[in-house]
């Protein structure tokens, strides 16, 4: 059996109040020790507060090739975006 | 540089894809791991990213070489401090080069058998502290000059590594100086451990950035694909321009006598590296690659039942905690 440990995914919560974000991967046999190695690897000078690891295989993600039918049908809606609409100055900011 | 001589990888796809993915490129669009790619860039991206973390790692073999040896505590918690960071750097790096379906132990295995190279300059000895000084000073500011446009490189996550490198390497660099400086202000003994450290990394310094352009082959189709930046010979003039000043800051003189300020040119003029000596180190030939190598394969062998117990004792709790369900 092949003895490599499993990828981790490390997600860091850089400040409180802040989402976590994606920073990088690691390899460790376990949660535990994932979390010990991201501490050690990615928060080194401050930079978290949080700490998540998921093991990559565990992560769904949306293809590539999917880019057109996903995202193009929300550039057709531009009155999504509040800038599609003139609001005269006299009414002030909104 | 760390990665040295990195041979473009010839590629037989489909020209429309090929040329699709240039002008992505050329766009100033990053490349995602899913995103299709020719299997060129990905075969040269997977030896160069390799090779600079192999670099990272093997490097940590000089300075460990004076951890418990430092002069004080304080250089030996920042000595500490410098090490570990390139454990982090060459993890960012491997991190990367797996997105491209490498695995972390296949990458180890070619190093440690010889399939995969590191840099050049890691199979010169630190005889003694000043080294350390000089290693800082004039390694990493050499590996700085690569690694600062290699932020913008096309490969998304060859470029989160780099930058997040990059935020660590001036720490390197900065406090290499210092400890040198320390010297060169200090003692006339002090004082000459220093030039003789300049004296002897000076010119693998200069190796670091790989043969001069003119024999430098493989590099058209790489910089076309945006994984190297530079060519050799910009980058260290680059460095040279960089580091003449700081060594005359220090009193230090570099041992080239036909160094020389130029004018016209706006840089310095200087005499390259004996290359018969480069290629003589990338062979295996240099003063330490028998050591650097058998280190890390010791390393790894001796650590084979810490990954295997580890493993296993995750797998049981599992299968425990499983059972328990």
């Amino acid at each position: 059996m092949k003895n490599e440990w499993p990828l981790w995914e490390v997600f860091i919560r850089g400040q409180h109040g802040l989402s976590h974000r994606h920073v990088g991967s690691l390899h460790a046999p376990d949660a535990e020790m994932a979390i010990k190695n991201a501490r050690d690897v990615y928060t080194r000078r401050n930079e978290g507060v949080s700490i998540w690891v998921v093991e990559a295989n565990q992560i769904s993600a949306s293809s590539p090739s999917d880019k057109g039918p996903l995202y193009e049908p929300s550039e057709s809606k531009v009155y999504r975006h509040p800038t599609f609409f003139d609001i005269p100055d006299e009414v002030g900011a909104m | 540089m760390y990665a040295q001589m990195i041979k473009s990888e010839a590629t037989q796809d489909d020209p429309e894809q090929l040329a699709a993915f240039q002008a992505r490129i050329d766009a100033g669009e990053k490349i995602e791991p899913k995103d299709w790619m020719p299997e060129g860039y990905r075969k040269t991206l997977i030896r160069q990213i390799g090779q600079h973390a192999h670099s990272e790692i093997v490097g940590q073999l000089p300075e460990g070489n004076w951890i418990t040896r430092a002069p004080t505590l304080e250089r030996k918690a920042i000595l500490l401090a410098k090490v570990q960071d390139e454990a982090g750097h060459g993890l960012y790096l491997y991190g990367a080069a797996e997105t491209l379906g490498v695995s972390r132990d296949e990458l180890t295995e070619m190093l440690l058998d010889g399939r995969m190279k590191y840099s050049s300059i890691f199979n010169y000895p630190t005889l003694n502290w000043a080294d350390i000084g000089a290693v800082g000073w004039l390694v990493d500011g050499a590996a700085i000059m690569n690694q600062v446009p290699l932020q913008r490189t096309s490969y998304g996550p060859y470029s989160r590594a780099m930058i997040r490198i990059c935020k660590e390497e001036s720490f390197h660099q900065r406090q290499g100086y210092d400890a040198i400086r320390r010297m060169a202000e200090g003692s006339d003994a002090q004082k000459k451990m220093a030039q003789d450290a300049l004296n002897r990394l000076w010119y693998p310094s200069l190796m670091m950035f790989g043969p001069s352009d003119k024999d430098s082959v493989h590099s058209a189709q790489s910089m076309a694909w945006k994984i190297k930046m530079n060519t050799n010979d910009e980058l260290r003039q680059k460095f040279v321009d960089q580091t003449v000043p700081q060594a005359e800051y220090l009193g230090l003189t570099v041992p080239d006598p036909d160094l020389k300020w130029n004018e016209a040119r706006g840089h310095y003029d200087f005499t390259d590296p004996d290359w018969t000596e480069f290629y003589e180190v990338l062979k295996g030939n240099g003063p330490c690659n028998t050591d650097r190598l058998a280190a890390r394969n010791k390393a790894w062998d001796e650590g084979a039942w810490v990954r295997d117990g580890l493993l296993a004792h995750a797998r049981k709790r599992t299968a425990r905690k499983m059972a328990a369900e």
